[in-house]
Order: C-alpha cells, then structure tokens, then sequence
C-alpha cells in the first residue's frame, strides 16, 4: 500500500492504493470515476484511455504510481476543463458524438472521444485517413466506426465555422426537411431535380 | 496481478544495484525492470512474469533523450517512448525505416509510452507462450507446443528447439542500420552489435530472446549514418498485417536501398516476424549491389533471404508473403 499523489482532471487528490493497482483501478475503485470502462483490461480494446499528460494512454496498463507528477485527464474532466474556458455546454467531441448518435452500446465512447480530444489538440484539420489511424486502438464492438468517424469530422467543421459534410445516415429526404425548415420550399408538384 | 514492492530511482546507479546478479532464473525474475510496461503488464496479469520488486526507470534523468551526434548519428536512450521517436524530425530524415517502424507498433496509445529498450526486450506473442496454463519450452517445459500444433504465426527460419517469432519492429530496422546497443550492469559495461544482441533459441538459451547477462540492462542504441556513397540512401519499413488498424506483423522487412542512377550501390535487408530473431539477410544485401532493380533482382533476393527456410504446417504462407514483401519493397524504395 502506498500514498498517491494524483492530479485527476485538474484537481489533486491524495489516495492510497496497493503497489500493483494500475491507473484504471484506482480511478474507478478509489476514486470512483467510472467513465473509464474495464475492457479487456489487457490493451487490446481502448475502453480503458484517458490522458497522461495531453497523450492518450491505456489505463489498464498504466501503473497508478507512474501517473504521479502527470496531468491525468478522464472522460469526466472534459467538460469542466470546457467550462473553465468560459464555455457552455459539453466538450465539442462529446456533442459531436452525441448529435452524430456516435454510438451504440456506448462502452466504447469515453475512450474514442479522449483519443478524438488528443488527436484534436494535436492537429484541428485532421484527414479521414488521420482521424481512422489515430482511433485505431479503440476497439467498438456494435462496429459504430462510420458515426464515430463522422463524429469526430463534424467537431472539426464546427470548430472551423464550416458546414458539416453530409453525415451517412442524412437521406436526400432528410435533407429536404431541413429545406423546408428553413423557409425554402419548392413549389408544390415541381419535380426534384 | 500478484502484489510486489514499487521502486522509483531516481539515477541509473540506483536501479542497477536493485538488480540481482544471480545466474539462477528464478532469483532474476524475482526483478523486473518497468518503463511504458505495455508489455510488462500483460505478462504480469497473465502471471507468466510475477516479480516480487518492479523498478521503474521513467524518473531516471536523461535516460529517454535521442541525442543527434556530430557526425549525424543517433544515440537513443533506452526509455524513450515510440512516440517520440516517430516523430523525432531527424530520425525521420535521415533514418526512415526507423521511424516508420516506430509509428506501425500497436496504437497511439501503446506508443505514446512503450519505450525502446521494452520494445527490443519484450516477450513473444506466440499463444501457447502467452496462455498461463500451458507449460512450453520457453517456460521450462519439454515441449515447443507450436512445432505440432497452431503454428500460424510462428517461425519460418531459425526455429528449434523454440519456434517463437521475436514480436519487435525497431529490432529489424535497427539490425538493418547497423544499431549497436549498450548494456550496463553495477559493474560493467558492454557494447555489442545488436544482431548479435538476439539470439537463437538453439543457442542455448531457451527460455530467453537475447543476451542479457544477469544484473544487465539495456542503456542505450546508437545508430551510426550509412555509409556515404555515390547515390541517396533510400530507406523504409514494410509490415503485413492481419488487421490493418493495428497488429503484430505476419512478416516484415526494414530495408534501406543505396541507389544510383538506377543500380544498386548498397542495400541492407533485415527480414522480421519470420524467425526467432530479426533475420538480417546479407546474402540477398550482397547480390543486390551492382543490379538494377528487375524481376531477376527481386527473385534473387527472395531466394537469398528465404535460404534454408522450413515452413511447419500452418505457415507456409510465410514464404511467399515474405517473397512478394521483398519485391514490392525493391520496386517501391528504387523508384521512389
């Protein structure tokens, strides 16, 4: 059993924990930060990523005494850190995966969005190709890669001030009701281009 | 994962005299060294490593630095993370099969903390290695499991008694440059070639991948320029995968390509994921020089670097793979 000086999501805190308790099981046994999911707790599914120091890391195969000294951000700190910047609302990542429906089961989630925070922090206009890669080791077994992907495409845009493209599931009849919405109709019985 | 004591030094002194120097296995293994333990770790939850004292090396000073020398090559500590080496603007100049290698290990994740000297040192990956309930020879057992059974993703060269794969990507990018590495102990230091750093389970040495001697770790890799010549060195690494988000290669192949005017001036050609060791194929190097790259190189050097290979049941696949791996990199590299 040791004394822990961690710095979770912005605050200190002093826990103790046995020597061999990784990262993941103090957030969630000690501190009770369960945002963090317990996958394969083996580095193979990506549940279990948070930030150490702005990078993502695996949690599962993260010693708690090596987090000492480190920023460590959870899913649970993005959207204070949002708000201490004075803004309203939930980190863009997480209202892009929400307004995508970027998940399904949602075990995945906590993870792919810090990997999609870091990769935002890092490079604001990442390609597809980029985006793919550096959500690579975050595993979604409902296989929601298209919304999640998406997701993180349209945090980019709004961050941008550019329109959105298209998302997969946005039917030419759905992107007509937005039409219409906006006071555009066609005339009744023209034909659609 | 069994409880043990946690270390933190803070000096390389420090972390070495908490080494024990015994020859017993069982009094080694008592003490692991820890740096980004993406390897580590597995090991340990799967209780096939149960130390009793992990010391950690990430506190040391210095000891994760790449250092660009004067005379343009690289001395690399043992903890920096795969991340910083990827993207170390030098090492992706004038080292490109070094890079690369770096960035096709695991995911982001994984390295943004693995460090070299854990890369080079982790352990393999062949499953009845890494299945806790199964007693094979690289665990003390009789009996290599993979020879008669599941040997998919095993060894195509250099195998017996143990048929494993060394799992590392800088390992062949490494040998490819001509990396030494340099091992200290409390009282020692060593500095050996790295290709002679890994050895073959026929060696002697089942139960281990290399030469670490008791009481030794890994300091650090220096990785000297490739020779000036008339020509650019070109160089890459190339990895087949099964999955292509992020695995273990099926087979790989660092390769650096001194090119002139279209001939081959100088090659170096190491071949990984195939053999127990990282497979440097200096036969195929040898041939190369002097060619242009055609169908006749390419075949040549395949042969060369597949002399002697013995697919097991499972695995012949390897060979042409590897094959088809050489050529499409001979034909990639000389026209790039």
């Amino acid at each position: 059993m040791a004394a822990l000086n961690l710095t979770i999501n912005g605050d200190r805190l002093e826990t103790a924990a046995p020597d061999h308790w990784t990262l993941l099981e103090v957030l969630r046994y000690r501190l009770g930060l369960t945002g963090s999911k317990q996958g394969c707790d083996k580095g193979d599914c990506g549940a279990c990523t948070v930030l150490l120091d702005g990078q993502p890391v695996l949690a599962c195969l993260t010693l708690a005494g090596l987090a000492q000294g480190r920023a460590v951000t959870t899913i649970e700190g993005l959207m204070p850190a949002h708000a201490r910047e004075g803004k309203s609302g939930a980190d863009p990542v997480q209202d892009a995966f929400d307004r995508c429906g970027a998940l399904q089961c949602g075990f995945c989630q906590p993870g792919m969005i810090l990997s999609a925070r870091a990769l935002l922090n890092a490079n604001a206009h990442p390609t597809r190709a980029q985006i793919r890669a550096a959500l690579a080791g975050n595993l979604c077994r409902c296989t929601g890669y298209t919304q999640i992907v998406e997701a993180v495409e349209y945090a980019v845009a709004v961050a941008a001030g550019v329109e959105p493209a298209p998302r997969a599931w946005e039917t030419p009849r759905a992107r007509l009701t937005d039409i219409e919405e906006q006071g555009t109709r066609r005339p009744s019985g023209q034909a659609r281009p | 994962m069994k409880s043990f004591e946690y270390l933190q030094p803070t000096t390389l002194e420090e972390a070495l005299a908490a080494l024990p120097t015994s020859r017993d296995p069982k009094e080694r293994e008592r003490v692991r060294l820890i740096a980004g333990g993406q390897d580590l770790l597995t090991e340990m939850k799967e209780h096939l490593a149960e130390p009793d004292l992990v010391v950690d090396l990430k506190r040391i000073e210095g000891l994760d630095k790449i250092r660009v020398q004067s005379d343009g090559s690289l001395v690399i500590g043992a903890t920096c993370t795969l991340a910083a080496l990827e993207e170390h603007a030098h090492v992706r100049e004038h080292f490109a099969v070094l890079s690369r290698a770096a960035g096709s290990v695991g995911s982001t994740q994984i390295r943004s903390v693995a460090s070299v000297g854990g890369n080079l040192c982790q352990r393999p990956r062949c499953w009845y290695y890494r299945s806790e309930q199964i007693p094979c020879i690289k665990k003390g057992g009789a009996e290599c499991f993979a020879y008669s059974g599941l040997n998919k993703y095993n060894a195509i060269l250099g195998g017996g008694p143990s048929y494993i794969v060394h799992p590392s990507d800088l390992a062949p990018a490494l040998v490819a440059l001509g990396a030494e590495i340099t091992l200290r102990s409390a009282t020692q230091q060593r500095i050996l070639p790295l290709e002679r750093f890994f050895t073959l389970p026929s060696e002697g040495r089942v139960q281990q991948e290399n030469d670490l001697g008791p009481g030794e770790m890994v300091v650090e890799l220096k990785v000297p320029s490739l020779p000036a010549g008339a020509g650019t060195w070109r160089s890459d690494y190339f990895k087949v995968r099964e999955r292509g988000s992020y695995d273990f290669a099926l087979a790989a192949l660092a390769l650096a390509l001194l090119v002139d005017d279209g001939t081959i001036r100088g090659a170096r050609l190491c071949l990984g994921a195939v053999a127990p060791i990282p497979w440097r194929a200096d036969k195929a190097e040898a041939l190369l020089v002097g060619r242009k790259v055609d169908d006749e190189a390419c075949r040549l050097a395949g042969e060369a670097a597949l002399a002697g290979a013995r697919p097991l049941e499972h695995n012949g696949y390897k060979l042409d793979l590897t094959r088809g791996l050489i050529s499409k990199a001979l034909r990639q590299l000389a026209s790039s």
